[in-house]
C-alpha cells in the first residue's frame, strides 16, 4: 500500500501487564522523537506516554512509515519486536482516530470514565506541538479528539461515579453533605489508605481536617502533610461530636470506635448526620453504629459495592459513548481523507523539527 | 381563538403542561437516564403560565382571589407551590425537585378537575369586600403551597436516607440532592410555611374577634390545628428533638393535614352560589 495514512501504534494495559509496560515505558521522548526524525515518510508523529499506554499517533507517506516507527521504537527499548507485535496495537484510517477519540474521552482507560487521560493526551499533544513534529492531520485530529471528550463526558454518563476507594468515599460524602467546604474530616490511622483517603477529602474542598493516631509523631507528620490538625487517640470518644466524617483505618485488632461514644456524640450533634467510613480490617468501627438516627456506617465491602456498580453503570455509558464519538470520527475522518489524497507531499514538518526540552516522565494514568 | 377559552380549559391546558413534566420526569426514569430538568422546568413554567391565566380569568370573574370552592382552592394550593418551586427551587439545584414538582402540580390541578361537583357551586362574597379577609385566606392557602412543597421536599428527603441506610446510591437514586442540604431546606420551608400561617391567622384573628358567630367551629379548630403542628415541629426541630426521618415523616403528615382541613375551611362559608364558566373577554 503507497496511499498516505494516518496511524496508531503502541502497547496499553490491555494486552501489556504492568512488568511489560515497565519495558515498554519512554524515558525521554524528546530523544525518541529525534530518532523518529530520521524515519523515511514519517510526516507528523506524537508520542503519548503514560503508566497504562505507550502509543504513537502518525502521519505516514505510506504504512511502512509506521513499521518504520515501531522497529525504532523496539530498537530504542531493546525489545522484541516479534514480542511487541503480539500485544500491541495498530490501527489505521478511521478506526485510528477513533481510537484516540475513546483514549481522550477515559473509555479506554483502565479505570473507566477517569479524568486524568484527558489531560495527559493534551500535554502529549502540546509537547508534540512544541517540537514541531505535528502537521495539519494530527494537529486537526487532536483538536477533534478533545472536542469529542468533552462532548462525551457531557452528554453521558461516563464521568459519573469514581471507583478507588478513596474517591467512592468522597463522593459518598457528597450524597451526605453536599459541598465538602464546611465538613469537618478526622482520619483515625495514619497508614497509606487513611492519608489517602484524606488527600481524597482535601481535593475535593473539605479544608477542615484532623488525623488521630497511637503513635503521635506519625500522626503528626501525616496531618503536616495534609495541612491538618492532630487528635490524640486517648482522646477519640470526647472528639467525636465534632466532626461529620471520621474516616478508620488503623490496625488495631478490636473496635476502637464504640457505639456507646457514637450515641453519646450524637446527642451532642442530633440535627447534624454522621459518616462513618470503616476502611480497616478487622473494622474499627462497632457494626451496630449503623442503628443509630442521623449515622451512616460504610464498611469495605460497601464501599467495593458501590465501586463495582458505579464502574457497571459506566461501562453501560461506553455504547453509548462509542456511537457519538463514532460519528464525529467519521466526520473528522472524511475532512483527513480529502486531505490526504489531495494536500502536498512533504509540507508538513518533519518530526523532531524543532528543538524540545526533555519529555516529561512517564505519567500516571488512574 | 384564546379569548374563547374558559377558565377551565385554560386549566386543563395547565394541568397537561404539568403531566408533561411529569411524563418527562417518568420516561427519563424509566430508561434510567438522567432526569431532563430544564425540559421539565420549562413544562413548569408553561403550565404555571396558563394556570396564572386561568386563575385570573376566574378571579376576574369572582372580583377576588378565586377561593370560592374546593376546585378553586385546590388549584390556588398547587399555584402557590409552584410559585414557590419556581422562584426558589431552582437554588435547589435538583432536576428531581422539579419532577416532584410536576407531581404534585398534575395531581392537584387533574384532581380538582376531574371532580365536577367541586366547581358546582361556589361561595360568593366570601370576602365580604373586606380586604384583610382576603389576605387572610390568600396567605393561608398560600401556606398551604408550602407546605405542599415541603411535602415534596420531604419525599425526597426519605428517599434520599433509604438510599444511604440501604446503601444503594446509584441509579435514579444518585439524582437526589445530599442529605444536609434538603434537610436544611424542609426547616426553611417549614419556617416559611408557620410563619405565613401564622400571619393569615393573625389576620383572621382580628376578623374574628368581631364576629366570632360568622366563623365555623370546624375551620377554626381545622386551621389552628394546622398552625399548631406546623409550629410545634418547627420548633421541636429547631431545638434538635425532632429529626431525620421522624421529622420528615411529620412534614408530610403536616401537608395531609392541611389538605384535609380544606374541607372544613369550605364548609363555613356562605353564601352558595351556582358556579358558571369565565371566558377572557366576557
Amino acid at each position: 500500500m503507497t496511499e498516505p495514512c494516518l496511524f496508531v501504534i503502541g502497547a496499553t494495559h490491555h494486552n501489556a501487564p504492568v512488568e511489560v509496560r515497565e519495558k515498554l515505558a519512554v524515558d525521554s521522548e524528546s530523544a525518541l522523537r529525534g530518532q523518529l526524525a530520521s524515519v523515511q515518510g514519517l510526516r507528523e508523529i506524537a508520542i503519548l506516554n503514560t503508566c497504562n499506554r505507550v502509543e504513537f499517533y502518525g502521519v505516514g507517506a505510506s504504512e511502512a512509515a509506521l513499521d518504520s516507527v515501531q522497529a525504532v521504537y523496539c530498537a530504542r527499548q531493546q525489545f522484541e519486536v516479534g514480542q511487541f507485535e503480539k500485544i500491541r496495537i495498530r490501527l489505521t484510517g478511521v478506526d485510528a482516530a477513533l481510537h484516540l477519540f475513546e483514549v481522550a474521552s477515559g473509555i479506554d482507560s483502565q479505570l473507566v470514565g477517569e479524568n486524568e487521560i484527558f489531560g495527559q493526551v493534551k500535554e502529549a499533544y502540546a509537547a508534540a506541538q512544541a517540537s514541531g513534529s505535528t502537521g495539519a492531520v494530527l494537529n486537526r485530529l487532536f483538536q477533534k479528539a478533545f472536542q469529542a471528550a468533552k462532548h462525551v463526558r457531557t452528554h453521558t454518563g461516563i464521568s459519573s461515579g469514581r471507583v478507588s476507594v478513596a474517591n467512592v468515599a468522597v463522593d459518598l460524602a457528597t450524597n451526605i453533605f453536599g459541598s465538602l467546604a464546611d465538613a469537618k474530616v478526622l482520619v483515625l490511622g495514619t497508614g497509606e489508605i487513611g492519608e489517602g483517603t484524606a488527600k481524597a477529602f482535601k481535593s475535593r474542598g473539605a479544608d477542615d481536617l484532623a488525623v488521630a493516631g497511637r503513635r503521635i509523631e506519625r500522626a503528626t507528620e501525616v496531618a503536616g502533610g495534609l495541612g491538618a490538625g492532630t487528635v490524640k487517640f486517648e482522646e477519640l470518644d470526647s472528639h467525636l461530636a465534632s466532626y461529620d466524617i471520621i474516616v478508620c483505618s488503623t490496625s488495631a485488632p478490636t473496635a476502637v470506635v464504640r457505639t456507646s461514644a457514637i450515641s453519646a456524640a450524637m446527642k451532642r450533634r442530633p440535627a447534624r448526620p454522621l459518616l462513618l467510613i470503616d476502611l480497616a480490617l478487622p473494622r474499627d468501627v462497632e457494626a451496630s453504629a449503623a442503628d443509630l438516627q442521623n449515622v451512616f456506617l460504610y464498611n469495605l465491602d460497601d464501599l467495593a459495592k458501590i465501586a463495582e456498580s458505579n464502574r457497571a453503570a459506566r461501562e453501560a455509558e461506553i455504547v453509548r459513548c462509542r456511537e457519538l464519538l463514532s460519528q464525529r470520527a467519521a466526520g473528522l475522518w472524511e475532512h483527513v481523507q480529502r486531505y490526504l489524497a489531495t494536500g502536498p507531499d512533504g509540507d508538513a514538518p518533519k518530526p523532531g523539527s524543532a528543538a524540545s526540552g526533555p519529555a516529561p516522565a512517564p505519567r500516571t494514568e488512574a | 381563538m384564546f379569548a374563547d377559552l374558559t377558565d377551565r380549559q385554560w386549566l386543563w391546558c395547565a394541568a397537561g403542561f404539568y403531566s408533561v413534566g411529569l411524563l418527562l420526569g417518568t420516561a427519563s426514569l424509566v430508561r434510567g437516564g438522567r432526569i431532563r430538568g430544564l425540559l421539565i422546568y420549562g413544562a413548569i413554567l408553561a403550565g404555571y403560565a396558563l394556570q396564572f391565566i386561568g386563575l385570573g380569568v376566574r378571579g376576574r370573574a369572582a372580583g377576588g382571589c378565586p377561593l370560592g370552592n374546593e376546585f378553586e382552592i385546590f388549584q390556588f394550593t398547587a399555584w402557590s407551590a409552584i410559585t414557590l418551586y419556581l422562584v426558589v427551587g431552582v437554588t435547589f439545584r435538583s432536576s428531581v425537585l422539579g419532577y416532584f414538582t410536576s407531581c404534585l402540580g398534575a395531581a392537584l390541578t387533574i384532581l380538582s378537575l376531574s371532580i365536577p361537583s367541586w366547581d358546582a357551586v361556589r361561595r360568593t362574597h366570601i370576602f365580604g369586600g373586606n380586604p384583610w379577609i382576603e389576605l387572610h385566606a390568600s396567605l393561608a392557602i398560600f401556606s398551604y403551597g408550602v407546605f405542599g412543597l415541603l411535602a415534596l421536599t420531604s419525599t425526597l428527603f426519605l428517599f434520599r436516607h433509604f438510599s444511604l441506610k440501604s446503601k444503594r446510591l446509584g441509579g435514579w437514586f444518585s439524582f437526589l440532592p445530599s442529605i444536609l442540604d434538603l434537610d436544611h431546606i424542609e426547616v426553611r420551608l417549614l419556617g416559611t410555611g408557620a410563619l405565613l400561617l401564622t400571619l393569615a391567622l393573625l389576620f383572621g384573628s382580628i376578623y374574628w374577634s368581631r364576629d366570632t358567630a360568622n366563623v365555623g367551629y370546624a375551620k377554626l379548630t381545622a386551621t389552628v390545628m394546622v398552625w399548631a403542628v406546623a409550629s410545634i415541629a418547627f420548633a421541636l426541630r429547631v431545638s434538635g428533638r425532632l429529626i431525620s426521618k421522624r421529622f420528615a415523616w411529620t412534614c408530610l403528615a403536616l401537608f395531609a393535614a392541611a389538605l384535609l382541613s380544606l374541607g372544613a375551611v369550605d364548609e363555613s362559608r356562605h353564601p352558595v352560589a351556582p358556579a358558571a364558566e369565565h371566558r377572557v373577554t366576557p
